[in-house]
C-alpha cells in the first residue's frame, strides 16, 4: 500500500467528525458515509499513468468520473442475487428454510435484502417478484395478498433506504404482478424502483394499461425493451439500479464515466477529438477499471467469502463491468461550436449523426478491449448511458437531450433518441412527464410504447407531472421528501439529497410536459 | 383537392382513444357561442390586421397576401387574438396527398388518426381520399362533427371512417339553434343512423348552466341512443364549459357547471346503460 500525506490524513480527520455532527444526515447515512472516508485514505489500486489529471481535477475539466466508488472496492458496485434459487433451496448462512407460503416468502425475501451489498450497501436488485411469488399465491384470497404485499413494500420503502432499488415483473401478466401494481398505485413510495419487461404480443394490453395507470400515479413501473434486453444478453437478464440491464446471478463489478463535454473541451475540432482526445480518455478510463475489477477479484476476497458467492447465488463469472458516459449532448454543441457550424444536438440532423458517430466510436472501443474477468459478455464492457448524479453541472444524463431544450414535439425528440437506446444494452433510458389528460387515455402512453420498442428505443418511463413521487434520472423521489429535506429536517433516503440536488443543478423539474 | 387545414397535432391524447395525429380543418358552418377555438370558424381574408402584431415578425405581406414564416413564431397566439374574422393566418392549403405526408412520419407510434375542425365534414371528398391512405397503412380513422352531413347520403366516406364522434349540442331544437344557429334535426338523425351503423363512436354534449336545459338533453339522447350500444360501446362525454379561448362577447354570459351537476348528468347515463362516460 502507498503512503499519504499527513495533510490528506487531517484532511480526512476533518471531514470525518463533520460527518459525525452533521444534522440532516440520518444514523445510517452517517455510517456509510464514516466507511466511505476511512476507504478514501487508501492507495491500492494500480493506476494507469495520466489518470490524476483527468479525475482528480476541477468539476469543469474532469473527464473520467468514478462515481465513488472508493479506493479499495471491496465488493462489485451492483450484485444481482438468483432469488429464485434461494426460494427453491433457502439459505445455509441465512439458517432459512425453502419457504412453504406466502408469509414465509416475503419474510425470507425481507431478511435477504439485509445481506446483499452493493455501492451504496442497499440491494440494487430485489427479484422478479412476480415470478418468485406466483406459487404461493394460489390458495391466497386478493384481500389477504395485498394485505401481505403492502406491508412487503412498506417494510422495503422503510429499510432499504435507497431508490436504486430494482424490482421486476413481466413480461407475461400474472395475478402476482396485477396485484403488485395495484398496491404501488396506493402506496405511490419512492422504493423499490420497479421496471416492466415488455414485448408487444407477450404482454398483453390489459396488463400494460395498469402498468401506464400505475405509473401515472406513482412514477413506476418503467417499461424494458424485453426483445432488445434478452436478444442481446440472454433470457436470464434483469433490470437493476437506475435501468441497468444485467445479467442474473452476476452484476456488475464497477461503473466508471466519460464525460464527454470535457473531453471535448480539450480538442480542436471534431477530427482531434475523435482522433486523439476520445481515444486517449477511454484507454486511460479501461485500464482504470480493469485495474478496480482486478483488485476485487484477486484481491478483495469477496468472492472467496461472501455466502452469496459461496452458496451460488451469484458466480463470479457472470459479472462484467459497465462503460459510462455522460453528456454527449454537451460534447456535441461544443464540437459544433468549434467547427463554427450552427445547430444544437436535439434539433439538427447534423447534430445526431455527430453523436451517433461518436457513440459508435466509443461502443466499437468496447468491443476491441478485452478484459479477462467479463467473460458472460464475451470479455468486454457493456455501454451504460450513466443518469448523472447531483453535482453534475451543465452535463446531461447519458445520451438525453437537456432539459429546457426538448423538442416541441414528442414524435421529434424520440426520433432523435432512438438513434442512441440500440447501443446500451447495459443501460440508458428517457423520461417524460405527461399532462393530466393522459389518466383519461392511458392507451395513448402504451401506443407511444409500441411504437418506441419498434423503433429499437430501450427504456421509457412515464409519470404524470403533478405527481409527488417523479423520476428525478433514473431513481424515485417524493417531491414532499425533498420539501422537508430543504428545511432542514432529516430524511429517510439518502437519495432524497441526490434528487434536491439534481432538481437544482440539472433542472429535472422543468422537463418539458407531453 | 385542397383543403384548409388549421393545424395538425402528431401526438394528441384528447381525440380519441391512444395515440392520435389529429388534423384540424378550416372552417366551421355553426357559431356555437361558446366554440372554444373561434379561430377555426372562417377563411382568412388576408386583411393583415394580425401582420402588425406580430412581435417576432412572423408575419408578413407578399403582395396581397399575409405570409407565415413557422420558424420565427413563438406561438404567442396574438394573431388569433386580434383577428376581427375568427381566423387565423398560420393555416396551409394542402391536398389529401399531403397531410398524409405529415401523418405518416408519426407511425409506428399512433393507432389511428382524427379530423376535427372547423367542422370537417364541409369536405367529405377529402377526408374518403386521406382516410383510404390511412386504412392502407393500418391506421384508425376518426371524425369529430357537428353532425351537419347527412352521413347516410356518403356511403364511400363511412366504409373508410372507424367512428364519429358527435356533438349533440342540446336535445330542443330552439335551444340548439339559440347555441348554434342550427336546427337539430339532422344531428339527432346523424346520431341514429351512425349509431345503427355501429359508427358512433363518442357523443359529446358541452354543458353550461341555463344556456339549454342540458338534463333533457341527455335523457333524451340516453333514451335515443341505448338501444344501439349492444352494436357498438358509445362512449358519452360530458364537457363542461371552460371560458378558454372563447370570445369576449360570449365569455361573460356563459357559466360553468358544478362538478355535482356533471356527475349527476353521469349517472343519469349510467342508469340508461353507457359504461364508458368521462366528465372533463
Amino acid at each position: 500500500m502507498r503512503d499519504i500525506s499527513m495533510q490528506r490524513v487531517n484532511e480526512t480527520r476533518e471531514r470525518i467528525l463533520d460527518i459525525i455532527k452533521s444534522p440532516t444526515l440520518t444514523h445510517e447515512q452517517k455510517v456509510a458515509s464514516l466507511a466511505n472516508a476511512a476507504d478514501s485514505l487508501l492507495e491500492v489500486l494500480d493506476l494507469p499513468e495520466g489518470l490524476d489529471e483527468l479525475m482528480n481535477v476541477p468539476e469543469d475539466k474532469k473527464c473520467i468520473c468514478d462515481l465513488n466508488e472508493g479506493h479499495a472496492p471491496l465488493r462489485p458496485r451492483y450484485i444481482i442475487p438468483d432469488y429464485a434459487k434461494f426460494i427453491k433451496e433457502g439459505s445455509r448462512f441465512l439458517q432459512l428454510m425453502p419457504p412453504a407460503d406466502l408469509y414465509e416468502a416475503l419474510n425470507s425475501l425481507l431478511i435477504f435484502y439485509k445481506h446483499v451489498p452493493s455501492v451504496t450497501n442497499f440491494p440494487v436488485y430485489l427479484g422478479q417478484l412476480d415470478m418468485l411469488l406466483e406459487p404461493f399465491i394460489q390458495n391466497v384470497d386478493d384481500a389477504t395478498a395485498k394485505k401481505l404485499l403492502r406491508g412487503f413494500l412498506v417494510h422495503v420503502d422503510r429499510t432499504i433506504l435507497d431508490s436504486f432499488s430494482h424490482a421486476n415483473i413481466g413480461p407475461m401478466p400474472t395475478r402476482t404482478g396485477r396485484l403488485l401494481l395495484e398496491v404501488e398505485a396506493e402506496l405511490m413510495q419512492a422504493v423499490p424502483n420497479l421496471t416492466l419487461k415488455y414485448e408487444e404480443g407477450v404482454t398483453d394490453d390489459d396488463f400494460a394499461i395498469q402498468a401506464v395507470k400505475t405509473a401515472l400515479r406513482s412514477a413506476k413501473p418503467s417499461f424494458a425493451n424485453h426483445r432488445m434486453f434478452r436478444q442481446e444478453l440472454g433470457e436470464n437478464y434483469v433490470i437493476a439500479s437506475c435501468y441497468n440491464g444485467l445479467p442474473l446471478g452476476g452484476g456488475s463489478y464497477t461503473l466508471c464515466r466519460l464525460i464527454l463535454g470535457n473531453i471535448a473541451k480539450r480538442a480542436s475540432g471534431i477530427e482531434d477529438f475523435k482522433t486523439n482526445q476520445l481515444p486517449y480518455v477511454m484507454d486511460i478510463m479501461a485500464r482504470y477499471m480493469d485495474a478496480r475489477i482486478r483488485f476485487e477479484v484477486e484481491e478483495s476476497g469477496f468472492f472467496e467469502n461472501n455466502f452469496l458467492a459461496k452458496e451460488g447465488f451469484i458466480s463470479r463469472n457472470r459479472f462484467t463491468a459497465m462503460f459510462g458516459l455522460v453528456g454527449l449532448a454537451e460534447c456535441v454543441n461544443i464540437l459544433l461550436e468549434k467547427e463554427g457550424r450552427p445547430g444544437r444536438f436535439g434539433h439538427d440532423e447534423y447534430a445526431t449523426e455527430l453523436g451517433e458517430s461518436i457513440i459508435r466510436q466509443i461502443y466499437e472501443f468496447n468491443e476491441k478491449h478485452h478484459n479477462p474477468y467479463c467473460e458472460i459478455t464475451g470479455g468486454h464492457f457493456l455501454l451504460h448511458a450513466q443518469v448523472g448524479i447531483s453535482e453534475d453541472k451543465n452535463i446531461s444524463p447519458g445520451t438525453r437531450i437537456p432539459i429546457g431544450e426538448e423538442p416541441d414535439e414528442m414524435i421529434d425528440h424520440l426520433m432523435v433518441i432512438n438513434h442512441f437506446h440500440k447501443y446500451f444494452p447495459s443501460g440508458t433510458g428517457d423520461i417524460f412527464p405527461m399532462d393530466i389528460t393522459v389518466h383519461q387515455n392511458p392507451e395513448y402512453v402504451l401506443d407511444i410504447v409500441k411504437g418506441s420498442f419498434r423503433k429499437e428505443l430501450r427504456y421509457l418511463s412515464f409519470y404524470e407531472k403533478n405527481s409527488d413521487v417523479i423520476r428525478i434520472t433514473g431513481y424515485l423521489v417524493k417531491r414532499s421528501e425533498i420539501e422537508k429535506l430543504k428545511s432542514g429536517q432529516n430524511v429517510l433516503h439518502d437519495t432524497t439529497a441526490l434528487g434536491m440536488g439534481a432538481a437544482q443543478n440539472g433542472k429535472v423539474l422543468d422537463r418539458k410536459v407531453r | 383537392m385542397v383543403v384548409t387545414v388549421n393545424k395538425i397535432i402528431p401526438f394528441s391524447t384528447v381525440d380519441g382513444p391512444g395515440n392520435r395525429t389529429a388534423i384540424f380543418l378550416q372552417g366551421c358552418n355553426m357559431n356555437c357561442l361558446y366554440c372554444h377555438n373561434p379561430e377555426t370558424r372562417s377563411k382568412c381574408v388576408h386583411c393583415g390586421t394580425c401582420v402588425s402584431s406580430c412581435p417576432t415578425g412572423a408575419l408578413s405581406f407578399e403582395g396581397q397576401k399575409v405570409v407565415y414564416n413557422s420558424t420565427k413564431c413563438i406561438h404567442c397566439d396574438r394573431c388569433i387574438n386580434v383577428c376581427p374574422h375568427d381566423s387565423s393566418p398560420k393555416t396551409l392549403d394542402m391536398t389529401p396527398e399531403q397531410v398524409w405526408q405529415k401523418v405518416e412520419n408519426q407511425i409506428p407510434f399512433i393507432r389511428g388518426i382524427t379530423v376535427s375542425g372547423g367542422e370537417c365534414t364541409l369536405y367529405p371528398e377529402f377526408l374518403t381520399e386521406l382516410f383510404t391512405l390511412a386504412q392502407a397503412h393500418g391506421l384508425s380513422t376518426l371524425i369529430d362533427s357537428n353532425g351537419t352531413l347527412d352521413f347516410e347520403q356518403y356511403p364511400d366516406l363511412l366504409a373508410v371512417t372507424d367512428g364519429v364522434m358527435l356533438d349533440i349540442k342540446a336535445g330542443n331544437s330552439e335551444e340548439h339553434k339559440r347555441v348554434t344557429g342550427w336546427d337539430n334535426s339532422l344531428v339527432l338523425k346523424n346520431a341514429r343512423f351512425l349509431a345503427s351503423k355501429a359508427k358512433l363512436y363518442e357523443v359529446r354534449t358541452v354543458v353550461s348552466p341555463d344556456l339549454f336545459d342540458a338534463e333533457q338533453t341527455i335523457i333524451q339522447t340516453g333514451d335515443m341512443l341505448s338501444g344501439f350500444l349492444s352494436l357498438r360501446p358509445i362512449r358519452y362525454k360530458l364537457i363542461s364549459y371552460r371560458p378558454m379561448g372563447v370570445r369576449q362577447q360570449y365569455k361573460d354570459t356563459l357559466k360553468i357547471p358544478a362538478r355535482e351537476q356533471m356527475e349527476y348528468y353521469a349517472r343519469l347515463l349510467a342508469a340508461k346503460g353507457f359504461k364508458d362516460i368521462i366528465i372533463i
